[in-house]
């Protein structure tokens, strides 16, 4: 799945190192070229020393570094770092990842700019749905 | 020997101890990450290790504080569910509604019978693995569909 010869890159921003290293394994093997970070503000830090990437796939309920140790299972890590990327320009697409399913969080999370959010864990099914949006953004 | 591999592999599948994620991590496995299920598995068991030790911990105070360990189970269940690992994680999901109800017994009944899950899972793997390890190259040349 090329775009006019270059390939799509994703970043996978995940706290947990089990489901990192699955994400970044399974997009790579639909030739995205991927960048793994543990939060949203090592995300952010990508950005703002100008790397860019098509898709940015996050995990819903991650902590906050330096932050409160648990939201109680909200997403606000996630509203926090989409709401900051968006205020950053950045305007690819953004993936959120749960196994919250739908909720009264998805309506917060697509005002705060997130493009969509799919039940974890990621798959072959849901990388493939990205790469189609992908090629019509990019046709 | 390919045969009995597919079996066991059938068998935990049957038993409800796999599901189709397990399948996912499989065929990412390829000649340049031959060992692939087996990394992630075994650092899952690594990883999770820390996870138990905290729920543990949590659960010794009094009075609980579900919030927190709601959130520590939403970890380890996202964890267990990227490897496929089906009764854990419907033992976490038993776990979450108990924190979300407020029930301090049911919370830690559902952790011992988690850990059981947990434990039997490896064995089930790890034998599994060394299986595979024991066939291996033969593997890839007789893969079939």
């Amino acid at each position: 799945m090329k775009k006019g010869g270059r390939k799509f890159s994703a970043l996978v921003v995940d706290d947990d190192q089990v489901i990192r290293n699955f994400e970044e394994k399974l997009l790579a093997r639909f030739e995205l070229e991927t960048k793994v970070v543990k939060n949203g503000e090592e995300a952010l830090k990508l950005f703002r020393e100008g790397y860019t990437f098509d898709v940015v796939v996050m995990d819903m309920e991650m902590p906050v570094k330096n932050g409160p140790e648990w939201y109680g299972g909200t997403c606000r890590p996630l509203v926090q770092a989409t709401r900051a990327l968006r205020a950053m320009g950045v305007d690819c697409m953004i993936v959120g990842v749960t196994s919250r399913g739908d909720g009264p969080e998805k309506a917060e999370l697509e005002a705060a700019g997130l493009n969509c959010c799919w039940e974890k864990p990621l798959n072959d099914k849901i990388v493939r749905t990205i790469l189609d949006e992908l090629a019509k953004k990019s046709s | 020997m390919q045969r009995q591999l597919a079996n066991m592999k059938q068998t935990l599948f049957d038993q409800g101890y796999l599901d189709e994620q397990f399948i996912q991590l499989e065929e990412l496995q390829d000649d340049a990450n031959p060992n692939f299920v087996e990394e992630v598995v075994t650092l899952y068991y690594r990883d999770s290790a820390r996870l138990i030790q905290n729920i543990e911990q949590a659960l010794e105070k009094s009075p609980l504080d579900f919030s927190k360990l709601e959130c520590l189970m939403h970890q380890f269940k996202g964890s267990s569910s990227s490897i496929g690992a089906k009764r854990v994680k419907s033992e976490c999901t038993q776990f979450k509604e108990h924190c979300r109800v407020g029930n301090a017994d049911g919370c830690k009944r559902t952790f011992q019978q988690l850990k059981k899950e947990y434990a039997t899972l490896r064995k089930k793997v790890e034998v599994y693995f060394q299986f595979a390890r024991q066939i291996g190259p033969v593997e890839k040349a007789c893969r079939s569909k």
